[in-house]
Parts: C-alpha cells; sequence; structure tokens
C-alpha cells in the first residue's frame, strides 16, 4: 500500500454563486513525483488543492489518497498524509512561539512529548530554523515566516506535500534558498505557481489548467517550450528561456 | 497616520519587553495572575472616602516594574491612553456630592472629590499592575496560566487569538487608512462615509481570514483543543510570593497604615 499516490477523477466544483471553477479534472500522480500545476489567476488551481485535503468534498468524481478516498472517516489520516503549506504564512503560523506552532500538528496527532519535542527540533533544523524556535512568529521576516510554516507541514511527516505559491512575496535570495531546500526533499511534491523558473528547477512534470480544466499535463521541459500552449493559458515561458535583453540571443539554443 | 501606527506598534513593544531575564520574569504566571487578581480586589475594597489608605498599595506595581526592569514611562504613557474613559465617569463626583468630607484648616474638601481622587487612583494601581504583569510574563503565558487554572479553552483561545492576529489585522487598518489618505490628499476624502465601507471591508477580510486559519489548523489536525506543551511545576519560591504578596496586600487593607504612620510620627515630633 502506498500513501503517496494522488488520483482525481473527473472532479467538478463550483461555488455556491454558482461560479464555476472545476470541470472534470483528472491527473494521477505517483510516489516522488514533482509536479506543477499552472495556470492564469481563477484558473482553479487554489479550488483543486483545497479537495486535495479534504477541505471541500467533490460536487462530482473523486480525489483518492494512495489507497483511500477522502471521506469523513479517512479525512484525519489524509490530512497527515498530505501537509499543506498556504500561500500566506500568516495564515498558518497562529500560535504565540515558532515552537509551539510547528508543534502543534504532531500534539494533534497524540504523540508523546519526546516525540513531539524530536519531531519539533528536526522538522526546524531540516528548514534552518532552530534559532527561531522562541520567537514570536509575527516578529519574522517573509522568508522566515516561509521556512517556519514549512516545518509546521513537516513536523508531521506527511508524504505528500502540496503548496500554494511557495515562492510568492520572498526577495531573490530567500527564494533561491527555499527552492534549494525543496529540491532537497523527496516528497511527493504538488507546487501551485506562477514562478516558471521555479517550476524549471522543482519540477519534472507540469500540470496546465485553463477555466477548471487540464488542458495540458506532461513533462515539464516539454510544456515549458511550447510557446502557444502557455499563451493560450495565460502564462509565459520561464525567464531563462525567453530571449536575452543585451545580447539579442533569441532563447532557442538554451540549454534545457 | 503616524499616530495609528505608532500605537500599534507599542504592542509589539509591550510584548518584546516579557521577553526579559529577570527574578520577575521568572515567577511561575499562576503565581503572578493570581496575585494580580488578589491586588485588584483588596484595591477595589477600599471604602471610597479612603484615597490615602490606598497610597501604600503602590508598592505592588513598583515592585513588579523595578525588579521587572520595565520603563516606568511606557506604562505611564498606556495609563494616559486610558485615562479619558476613566476621567469621564469620575468627573461628575465632586459636582453630584458636595458635602463635606475632610478639613483641611482653611479649605474644606467635599466628598465628591474625594472619591474622584480614590476612582483616579485605583483605575492607575489596577492598570498599571494589570499592564505591568502583561509586561513582564507574556500574555501567551498569562494565557496558557488562565487555562491551566481552570479558564475554560473557550476563553483562552480566544484570548490567544485576539491577541495573535491583532497584530495582523492593526496592519490591514493600517494599510487601508494610509491608501485611503494618500488619496484624499490632505482633505477629509469622502468623508465619514468612506470609513463605514472601510471598516466592512475589514470585517469581510477578518472573516476571509479566519476561515483561512481555522482551514491551516484542521490540515493540521485541530480538534478543537489546543495542547500546551509547557506544563512547569510550581515551586516553593512560587508559593512564596503569592503568599507574601497577598498577606501584605490584606494586611494593607485590614490596618490603615498612613494614619497610623501620622500618629506614631505625630507622637515623635
Amino acid at each position: 500500500m502506498s500513501h503517496h499516490i494522488v488520483e482525481v477523477k473527473e472532479l467538478k466544483f463550483s461555488y455556491p454563486d454558482g461560479t464555476p471553477a472545476l470541470n472534470g479534472v483528472n491527473f494521477r500522480i505517483t510516489h516522488g513525483e514533482s509536479v506543477a500545476l499552472v495556470g492564469a489567476n481563477g484558473a482553479g488551481k487554489s479550488t483543486l488543492l483545497l479537495h486535495l485535503n479534504g477541505y471541500l468534498t467533490p460536487q462530482a468524481g473523486s480525489v483518492r489518497i494512495g489507497d483511500m478516498p477522502i471521506t469523513k472517516s479517512t479525512l484525519k489520516h489524509i490530512r497527515q498524509i498530505v501537509g499543506m503549506v498556504f500561500q500566506d504564512p500568516d495564515d498558518q503560523l497562529f500560535l504565540p512561539r515558532v515552537y509551539e506552532d510547528v508543534a502543534f500538528g504532531p500534539m494533534n496527532l497524540g504523540l508523546p512529548p519526546d516525540e513531539v519535542d524530536q519531531r519539533v527540533m528536526s522538522a526546524l533544523a531540516l528548514v534552518g530554523a532552530v534559532h527561531l524556535k522562541d520567537r514570536p512568529p509575527y516578529r519574522l521576516s517573509g522568508g522566515e515566516k516561509r521556512a517556519v510554516s514549512i516545518a509546521t507541514v513537516l513536523s508531521m511527516s506527511p508524504s505528500i506535500l502540496v503548496m500554494d505559491e511557495p515562492t510568492s512575496n520572498l526577495d531573490p535570495k530567500s527564494r533561491r534558498q527555499l527552492i534549494h531546500l525543496l529540491s532537497e526533499f523527496d516528497h511527493t511534491k504538488i507546487i501551485a505557481t506562477h514562478d516558471m523558473d521555479m517550476v524549471l528547477d522543482l519540477c519534472s512534470r507540469a500540470i496546465v489548467l485553463r477555466d477548471g480544466e487540464v488542458v495540458a499535463d506532461g513533462a515539464a521541459r516539454d510544456i515549458l517550450d511550447n510557446r502557444d500552449l502557455l499563451d493560450a493559458s495565460g502564462l509565459e515561458k520561464p525567464l531563462r528561456l525567453q530571449g536575452c535583453p543585451i545580447c539579442g540571443n533569441s532563447g532557442k539554443n538554451q540549454q534545457l | 497616520m503616524g499616530s495609528i501606527d505608532s500605537s500599534f506598534f507599542d504592542i509589539g513593544h509591550l510584548d518584546a519587553l516579557s521577553s526579559k531575564q529577570t527574578p520577575m520574569h521568572r515567577v511561575d504566571p499562576r503565581a503572578k495572575v493570581l496575585t494580580t487578581i488578589c491586588f485588584i480586589v483588596v484595591v477595589i475594597s477600599f471604602n471610597k472616602y479612603d484615597p490615602a489608605g490606598l497610597a501604600p498599595m503602590v508598592i505592588y506595581p513598583m515592585a513588579i516594574m523595578t525588579i521587572g526592569n520595565i520603563p516606568f514611562s511606557f506604562i505611564m504613557k498606556k495609563l494616559l491612553i486610558a485615562s479619558p474613559f476613566v476621567l469621564s465617569v469620575a468627573v461628575f463626583n465632586p459636582i453630584l456630592d458636595r458635602s463635606p468630607a475632610m478639613d483641611l484648616g482653611l479649605f474644606s474638601v467635599s466628598g465628591g472629590f474625594v472619591s474622584f481622587v480614590s476612582i483616579m487612583a485605583k483605575y492607575v494601581l489596577t492598570v498599571s499592575a494589570g499592564l505591568a504583569l502583561i509586561a513582564c510574563t507574556g500574555f501567551d503565558s498569562i494565557c496558557s496560566a488562565a487555562a491551566e487554572m481552570g479558564v475554560p479553552r473557550v476563553f483562552t483561545i480566544q484570548l490567544l487569538f485576539l491577541y495573535r492576529y491583532i497584530f495582523v489585522l492593526g496592519e490591514e487598518a493600517v494599510r487601508m487608512t494610509r491608501a485611503r489618505a494618500l488619496r484624499s490628499f490632505g482633505d477629509k476624502g469622502l468623508g465619514m462615509g468612506v470609513y463605514g465601507s472601510m471598516i466592512g471591508q475589514l470585517l469581510l477580510r477578518t472573516m476571509d481570514r479566519a476561515q483561512r486559519i481555522h482551514l491551516a489548523m484542521l490540515c493540521r489536525g485541530f480538534d478543537g483543543e489546543i495542547h500546551h506543551s509547557r506544563s512547569s511545576k510550581i515551586r516553593l519560591s512560587d508559593v512564596l510570593f503569592f503568599a507574601g504578596w497577598s498577606g501584605l496586600f490584606v494586611m494593607l487593607r485590614l490596618y490603615n497604615f498612613p494614619a497610623w504612620l501620622g500618629k506614631e510620627l505625630g507622637r515623635l515630633i
């Protein structure tokens, strides 16, 4: 039995006011894959992410994590398997001290205090934030907040990491550090993003969403090089694959 | 906008003070909370025509601030901010209650004025003790102390969240007022009406955020209870702290220390 498979079949969802968000989404992500979920604003990325840990229930179709469908009785288990990192760290860090926040998940799992402590410290060590453990979260910089919010999820030892715009609002250096950090994880990763250069660095596969449907699903390098597809989906090629404004190189010969 | 910005960041200052390391900070939060409650009850119980009896009580907030290394000026500023509310309650006493209560030779002081002084003194004492308690304990420790002493979780969690998100909400409000100010060119903008919709906006944004936070909590297995990791043992020194101070408060309440001092001094002279 593998916990690492995410399978979405004919998933449909519209919001209570009638706005359709997803019109039959299909994909299957297997163990260890690193998948980018790209698409214009309003394409349905966030709505899709909210289905992956059972916050929203499919109106039609199904979502399966590992061998389990998402239902009320499997919810607790699924939320431990699928770790979700939110776009705004302020939503994720709600306790007065970093340590308590990272310990929140493990404590809810009912682990003994020693185990909690060990998990908290190793999660903080993994993201390089041990020195922040006694600080209040609202006093951290954007990059520190992001690192800590990833630690809050890692401390539950999830098999699948789901991230919404992990590089947004980060300065270039913090962004680079984050990408480096994520590249070291061997979790199955699903990353919703507009940062196409990060996709180039991190993801082997990309799923393109447009108006609530999957319009392309394949190797990231093929999709990132397909100008017509990207154009039609409100996206652009990664900057590194675009022409150089100084030397006039068209970017065609760029090595992927 | 300076005023909103600065008063907002002052809350952060209160929080920063609580991370100092002094003997006062090391006392168990439960002991400090109980002592302060005891202090407040005793202060309130003083007769309103006896402001002099209150004077020695000042020793407790003074001691916390001195030993806890908390700047007086900071607490005083906070007291000033809230004082108009208390003033508006107390200000009618001298007008309504004109019966002479004290004779100071040439003047006689009315009962209303005496009770006015006593209300203000009670305000200064209780609020400064409360602020000093937060400054040397930290709001989160006070909440968990309250929870450990049996205050229902619903209240302590609410307080904890209130304190955590007042910063975020404050920032949001500051951003909105700034955006309004920058486009109103020193005039009144669109007048008061625009504040109505701004407050509405803020409420909607708050509700949105609350939903996202709840989602974040659910994702990490939240089941209605926040489990606190810290559960320290009460030490003998904490018990002595509580017993010593509350004993002193009761003594000061039962025996009119200033009157006794006056009498003794009078006899010496």
